[in-house]
């Protein structure tokens, strides 16, 4: 178990390294200077060589490079380019936004997809199966933004019930920060949760033809008690996989969304970051991004090893 | 009339006339004005972000003169000044009383400071040149301060308006980009990045007070989402509002009012005059005459914009209407590049700049020159590219930029200007204009220099870029113009 363990944390260890190269180079090759977009066209060539000299852009690739990596394993993100303050600071505020969405987003999803994907397996055929299969193939169909402008349209400018985007802040409290973040949520939701309760049914309706079911109707168990008590939980698990999948794109795919409500999400802050060539910090955003992945990549490889014993033998 | 009508009717007018007195009695004195670019940091003097002057210019941040709305140069901190007769050196007399937000006071010791820090070696400021012609900054006394230049400048005044020459502080300098400390009629109160900034009132302002206690910057890059903040009321102005085409909707709506004002926002197709065959003054004149500026107007920017044959300002009393120089006559077009002897259809590069008046505009005009033989390949980058590759780089035969700077027109008596024009006669004009300071002479050198570059053809002019705000009715006293970039917010109070 600890040389499999050790193993696998080699290979985190090299794909990190490998990640941040390849952030390193592919902005390296972006066309563009920070401190010619920073001062515009009447710059003159001695005031961008001195801008230049103050954010540190005038040394080597390599220089630059082991500059950010030694930064990043002491923890220190680095400063923005443009914003002049600490990256971590400004991922930290961004976080404040992006992962309640996230979270809220999946929730929700969750919360509609599971009954209407166990109900449309359950009632394979009926109208109400019928009805709900529709209704996802539209939410899958239904581009997000467009939804989310319907909702401001209804919600914001005619019922007046939501503002039209914008984050309160959670200064301002629990529930004006919650409020800020419902319509968005819905609108990430939406298209979610249609995936997954499609998910959710076909795979309860596979797991249903297995030999185990029909073992437990054998038994005696009603079709509602074999599907409540064998069938769900085999079948949640490409659909933990897909919950998983989605939370990830939540967190920093939510930049069309965040346009439209206006949020100051993590999304945005890359888009920006990128537009006004802030570099540092589409290194650093990114590089935590792909952190977050392969940490998650990581603990599950060493789940699959403590539930299944067989791994841990082979390797 | 029977008595008790009588009473109840009088009761009913009494309850009227308290309603009414009550909502008299407190108008607003908060507002939230959406803005389409969030500033980077709000710093004016180290960063050519015009989103940093629409947040902190005056507001904020003073300069020894400043802009009116309708673009003159009025009395800032320095309340008077004097000119030596030989126009080389400028007394100013500061403004008495006046603190700083962290409460040191504003002295000549200040303005030194800020003059020399901007003019240093090692200055970050964007707009360095106005500072070029400083030879030294002396302290008279703590309320008197006298610039020499090295030559008589003509629009030194005009210079210091600017807000990358407004006055700072030593004391505060170091965190000026997060903490700005200013002695403007309002003091900076907090930033939540990605979304808003509020400003509070200065109660100590050392000139008219500002009628508001609070304004909150909100920002909405999203041209959708700015039109719905404004409807659904969550923003109750928005300045330099980005969706012309929505304007109409919210004139006919009685909550709002729509405000059309001036920039000195120069939108031109520009040419690059060394790439072949534009070299050519004739193959640059068949392109002007192909274009038709209303077409464009209409079509990039829903009728908003006012047509300009040279490069200047409509709204400058030196203005000269040049327009009928390069008027829509695509036969005229044909024949002027059968006459270079430039071989069509021809294909040529044209690069796209992110705003809409560029991407649309590059369609129309791409359409217009098709007419007359001329392929533009239009390749869409973003401003980091388009100054990389287009303004640094000159890898471009045509582009669409709106020029914002006010008075720029000595852009075009430097060579290796990203247009490349090089004309001596014009750089000589420049020069002696630069020496002048007499405003009969000064005009007429501005109205031959409008000349020469319009008869060069150097670029194609198409309009000036309109300043466009979206209010709420009840609100009074915001700029109409946009003489340099900012939302100037001292004046502006609620009428209810």
């Amino acid at each position: 178990m600890v040389r499999y363990t050790l193993k696998r944390l080699v290979s985190l260890v090299i794909s990190l390294a490998v990640a941040s190269v390849v952030i390193f180079l592919a902005i390296e090759v972006l066309p563009g200077d920070p401190a010619a977009y920073m001062l515009g066209v009447n710059a003159q060539e001695d005031t961008l060589a001195a801008l230049r000299d103050q954010l540190g852009l005038n040394g080597t690739a390599w220089a630059r490079y082991s500059t950010w990596i030694g930064g990043m394993l002491q923890g220190d993100f680095g400063t923005s380019y443009t914003y002049r303050t600490p990256v971590a600071e400004m991922i930290g505020d961004r976080m404040q936004v992006s992962l309640p969405l996230a979270l809220m987003a999946l929730t929700l999803s969750t919360v509609i997809a599971f009954p209407a994907g166990i109900l449309a397996a359950s009632r394979r055929g009926s109208f109400a199966d019928v009805l709900i299969m529709g209704i996802t193939q539209l939410g899958v169909a239904i581009p997000n933004f467009w939804f989310a402008m319907l909702m401001v349209l209804v919600f914001a400018i005619n019922l007046r019930w939501f503002g039209a985007g914008g984050f309160a802040g959670w200064e301002a409290g629990l529930l004006p920060g919650l409020k800020s973040l419902t319509l968005p949520a819905i609108a990430l939701a939406l298209p979610q949760a249609s995936i997954l309760a499609r998910i959710m049914r076909s795979s309860l309706l596979d797991t249903l033809t297995e030999d185990f079911i029909r073992t437990a109707r054998a038994k005696g168990l009603s079709r509602a008690q074999a599907l409540r008590r064998h069938a769900l939980r085999n079948a949640l698990i490409p659909v933990l996989t897909i919950i998983g999948l989605q939370f990830s794109f939540l967190l920093a795919g939510a930049i069309i969304i965040e346009n439209v409500f206006f949020l100051p999400g993590l999304g945005r802050l890359i888009f920006q970051a990128i537009s006004s060539r802030d570099l540092i910090v589409v290194e650093s955003v990114v590089m935590l991004l792909v952190f977050a992945v392969v940490m998650v990549n990581f603990a599950v490889e060493i789940a699959y090893a403590l539930v299944d014993p067989r791994l841990r033998a082979s390797r | 009339m029977k008595p008790f009508t009588f009473l109840t009717r009088a009761g009913l007018a009494s309850a009227i006339a308290v309603t009414a007195s009550l909502a008299m009695a407190a108008p607003r004195t908060d507002l939230t004005l959406g803005q389409q670019l969030e500033p980077p940091h709000l710093d004016p003097t180290s960063a050519a972000a015009g989103a940093i002057d629409a947040v902190v210019y005056s507001n904020i941040f003073e300069g020894l003169t400043r802009f009116a709305s309708d673009g003159a140069v009025i009395p800032g901190l320095a309340r008077s000044w004097e000119i030596s007769s030989d126009g080389l050196t400028y007394t100013f007399h500061l403004a008495k009383g006046v603190k700083f937000h962290d409460g040191s006071s504003m002295d000549a010791e200040d303005v030194k400071f800020s003059l020399d820090r901007a003019r240093a070696e090692d200055s970050a400021n964007a707009q360095k040149a106005l500072f070029a012609g400083i030879a030294s900054v002396d302290v008279v006394d703590p309320m008197t301060v006298k610039v020499t230049l090295k030559a008589p400048q003509g629009n030194f005044l005009f210079n210091m308006a600017w807000g990358d020459a407004v006055i700072v502080a030593p004391e505060s300098i170091e965190n000026i980009k997060t903490m700005p400390v200013g002695t403007g009629a309002f003091k900076f109160a907090n930033w939540v990045q990605g979304d808003h900034i509020d400003i509070v009132k200065n109660p100590d302002y050392w000139g008219t007070p500002a009628k508001l206690d609070k304004v909150t910057f909100k920002f909405i890059s999203d041209p959708t989402a700015a039109f719905a903040a404004v409807m659904a009321e969550d923003v109750q102005a928005f300045g330099a509002f980005p969706a012309p085409e929505n304007l109409p909707q919210f004139d006919a709506d009685p909550r709002f009012k729509v405000l059309v004002g001036s920039t000195e926002g120069e939108t031109i197709l520009a040419i690059n005059n060394k790439m072949p065959p534009f070299d050519n003054v004739k193959v640059r004149e068949a392109v002007a005459h192909a274009i038709n500026r209303q077409e464009i107007i209409d079509g990039a920017q829903f009728g908003y914009g006012t047509p300009i044959g040279t490069h200047f300002a409509p709204h400058n009393p030196d203005y000269v209407d040049l327009t009928a120089l390069s008027n829509y006559d695509p036969e005229k077009s044909k024949a002027l590049l059968k006459e270079a002897g430039v071989k069509t259809p021809i294909k040529v590069k044209m690069t796209l700049p992110p705003p809409s008046y560029a991407r649309r505009g590059g369609e129309i005009i791409a359409a217009q020159l098709r007419q007359v033989g001329i392929e533009p390949q239009i390749e869409n980058v973003e401003w980091a590219q388009w100054l990389e590759g287009t303004f640094r780089g000159k890898d471009f035969a045509l582009t669409i930029v709106s020029h914002t700077e006010p008075m720029d027109i000595g852009i075009y008596a430097r060579p290796d200007y990203y247009f490349q024009y090089d004309n001596p006669a014009f750089q000589e004009l420049m020069t002696s204009l630069d020496f002048e300071t007499d405003p009969a002479k000064r005009s007429a050198l501005l109205k031959t220099a409008q000349d020469i570059i319009a008869k060069d053809y150097v670029n194609a002019y198409l309009f000036e870029l309109p300043y466009l705000t979206v209010a709420n009715a009840k609100i009074e006293g915001m700029w109409v113009n946009a003489p340099t970039q900012a939302a100037d917010m001292t004046a502006v109070y609620w009428t209810e």
